[in-house]
């Protein structure tokens, strides 16, 4: 039975053998046929997504990003983009202010000091600007110096020195943001009642805010233009914070791309937000007289509450004469 | 000069990660870091291909053009180099680089970035040649004894070349004209503004 079943086997090899040499012409001008035909290409893969994407074996998925060429717009908005809107937006502003400063002067107390105070800001409230204020500075230096330190401050104090500073800039900078977070939420929760817009700030913007000539809209415990400056803070610091974060916890949420999206935020945001806290810092020093004491002591004139809050002044003191219909008037000096 | 460049020829890779250990090994890479690996595109599917990347050393490098402290520099070989000292681990250069090829230890503040480490094209750092200050930071620098990389080196498959550019081009394009077929030189466009005809 044995050599039957090596029969039957070798009958069958044979067979095999047979239908594969005459089935061999077949394959070999399938030959010509190129065995890439259905493989996958560069460029047809970066037209479809502008990107490579694959799997890898080691434990780190990420890297199995392969290619993502999109790094070339990112690199071009931080290196021309973002330098010319910053650029453009501080400059300017510094150019306004200084023009404005020459041309208006310091915005006087018309009335002069009456002598008697009133409290505006309580030392709780002071204690959060002033964190958040301290912070903010510090994280605009220490920001501005990743965009414009190489060009600017690099080639004036060395390879070693510019490294050591942005080092020490970059950890400013991370940690600094816990308590301007903290600061921009207490802000917005404890200033959120006198801030929101109504038809007093539509009257103040009419007029110029009281910019110009010796015009003092009315207005309430915060003017059209601090409530401007509120969401300014409000608004952009949140922006400037949540991608700020989302920077700082790489890939906690968030890929390449979205990490590319929150750094073009984060910088647009930030550089604006410069520009806007300079005016805001300008007007509460050396652009009026007798602002800074609402920051600073805490407490104001009450000359200088009834012609830039006369509103504010009436609700605290129940004083007479400051009703919105003549309020035009209320400004007028006392005498 | 020459001009090196990486080139992997997907169509002989066989995803063995053989260049990705002896990278590892012969730098003693930190734990978690990996300057090279191997991608697997369409896994599993008819026209699959594995392709090693590194960093590629890119002409007119985006990393080196975003970096805030200007810490990269380019060799007469024109092997995209970098200084650890002068690094202060902002992670712009990875937003920046098209093949995802910065990485960094998690000594930094919050655990998430220190010093960026890259691929050297085992050509060390800043440091003088073969010190050992220099194979702390950056590995061995096997370029200033004569030596190619070890990935390319050690290639079972001879998929991942290493050398000069024109050098690898031309023994790529003859495998092209040989076998009759290439998937082309992956990344080369992205990085040298060049492609390989296939």
């Amino acid at each position: 039975m044995a050599s039957f079943g090596r029969f039957v086997r070798l009958a069958f090899g044979a067979w095999a053998l047979l239908l594969l040499v005459m089935a061999a012409p077949a394959p070999l001008g399938a030959q010509q046929v190129n065995p890439t035909a259905s493989s996958v290409k560069e460029q047809q893969l970066l037209q479809e997504l502008n990107r490579i994407q694959g799997r890898v074996s080691i434990p780190d998925q990420r890297s199995g990003m392969l290619e993502q060429p999109q790094g070339r717009e990112w690199r071009e908005f931080r290196n021309v983009t973002l330098r010319w809107i910053g650029g453009i937006a501080i400059l300017g502003m510094l150019a306004v202010l200084v023009i404005f400063y020459l041309s208006r002067g310091m915005v006087k107390l018309e009335s002069g000091r009456s002598g008697r105070t009133i409290v505006r800001f309580n030392a709780f409230e002071r204690f959060v600007h002033w964190m958040t204020a301290t912070c903010f500075i510090i994280l605009a230096i220490s920001g501005l110096n990743i965009t414009f330190g190489r060009p600017l401050l690099l080639p004036l104090i060395g390879f070693e020195a510019f490294s050591e500073w942005s080092q020490w800039a970059k950890y400013a900078h991370n940690y600094l943001s816990f308590p301007f977070t903290l600061g921009v939420v207490l802000i917005f929760l404890m200033w959120i009642a006198g801030n929101i817009p109504n038809k007093v700030d539509i009257e103040w913007a009419k007029r110029g805010g009281g910019l110009f000539g010796h015009d003092h809209p009315p207005a309430n415990r915060f003017n059209g233009g601090q409530k401007m400056i509120y969401w300014i803070v409000v608004i952009g610091g949140g922006l400037v914070a949540a991608t700020g974060y989302a920077l700082m916890f790489p890939f906690y949420g968030t890929g390449i791309e979205g990490m590319q999206m929150a750094q073009i935020v984060h910088s647009i945001v930030a550089v604006l937000f410069v520009a806007a806290m300079m005016a805001h810092i300008y007007i509460g020093t050396i652009g009026m007289e007798g602002a800074f004491e609402a920051m600073g002591s805490g407490e104001v004139d009450v000359n200088w509450a009834r012609e830039h809050h006369s509103l504010w002044l009436a609700q605290k003191t129940g004083e007479q004469g400051s009703s919105p219909s003549q309020s035009g008037h209320a400004a007028a000096p006392a005498e | 000069m020459a001009r090196m460049k990486f080139l992997c020829d997907a169509d002989r890779c066989i995803e063995c990660n053989a260049c990705v250990t002896a990278c590892k090994n012969e730098h003693e890479v930190p734990w978690g870091i990996n300057r090279r690996r191997v991608v697997t595109i369409n896994d599993g599917k008819p026209g699959e291909r594995s392709i090693s990347m590194a960093c590629m050393h890119c002409t007119d490098a985006p990393c080196a053009a975003v970096c805030p402290v200007n810490c990269f520099y380019t060799t007469a070989d024109a092997v995209v180099l970098h200084s650890k000292d002068l690094c202060i681990g902002c992670g712009y250069c990875f937003y920046a680089c098209p093949f995802g090829a910065p990485q960094y230890p998690k000594v930094g503040n919050f655990g998430s970035r220190g010093k960026m480490d890259k691929c050297t094209y085992c050509a060390g750092g800043p440091e003088a040649d073969g010190s050992k200050e220099e194979y702390e930071k950056y590995g061995a620098n096997r370029l200033a004894e004569g030596k190619l990389p070890l990935c390319a080196e050690m290639c079972s498959t001879k998929s991942l070349l290493a050398g000069d550019g024109e050098i690898i081009a031309q023994i790529y394009k003859e495998r092209v004209t040989k076998r009759g077929y290439g998937s082309g030189a992956w990344g080369w466009k992205t990085a040298y503004r060049e492609s390989i005809e296939s």
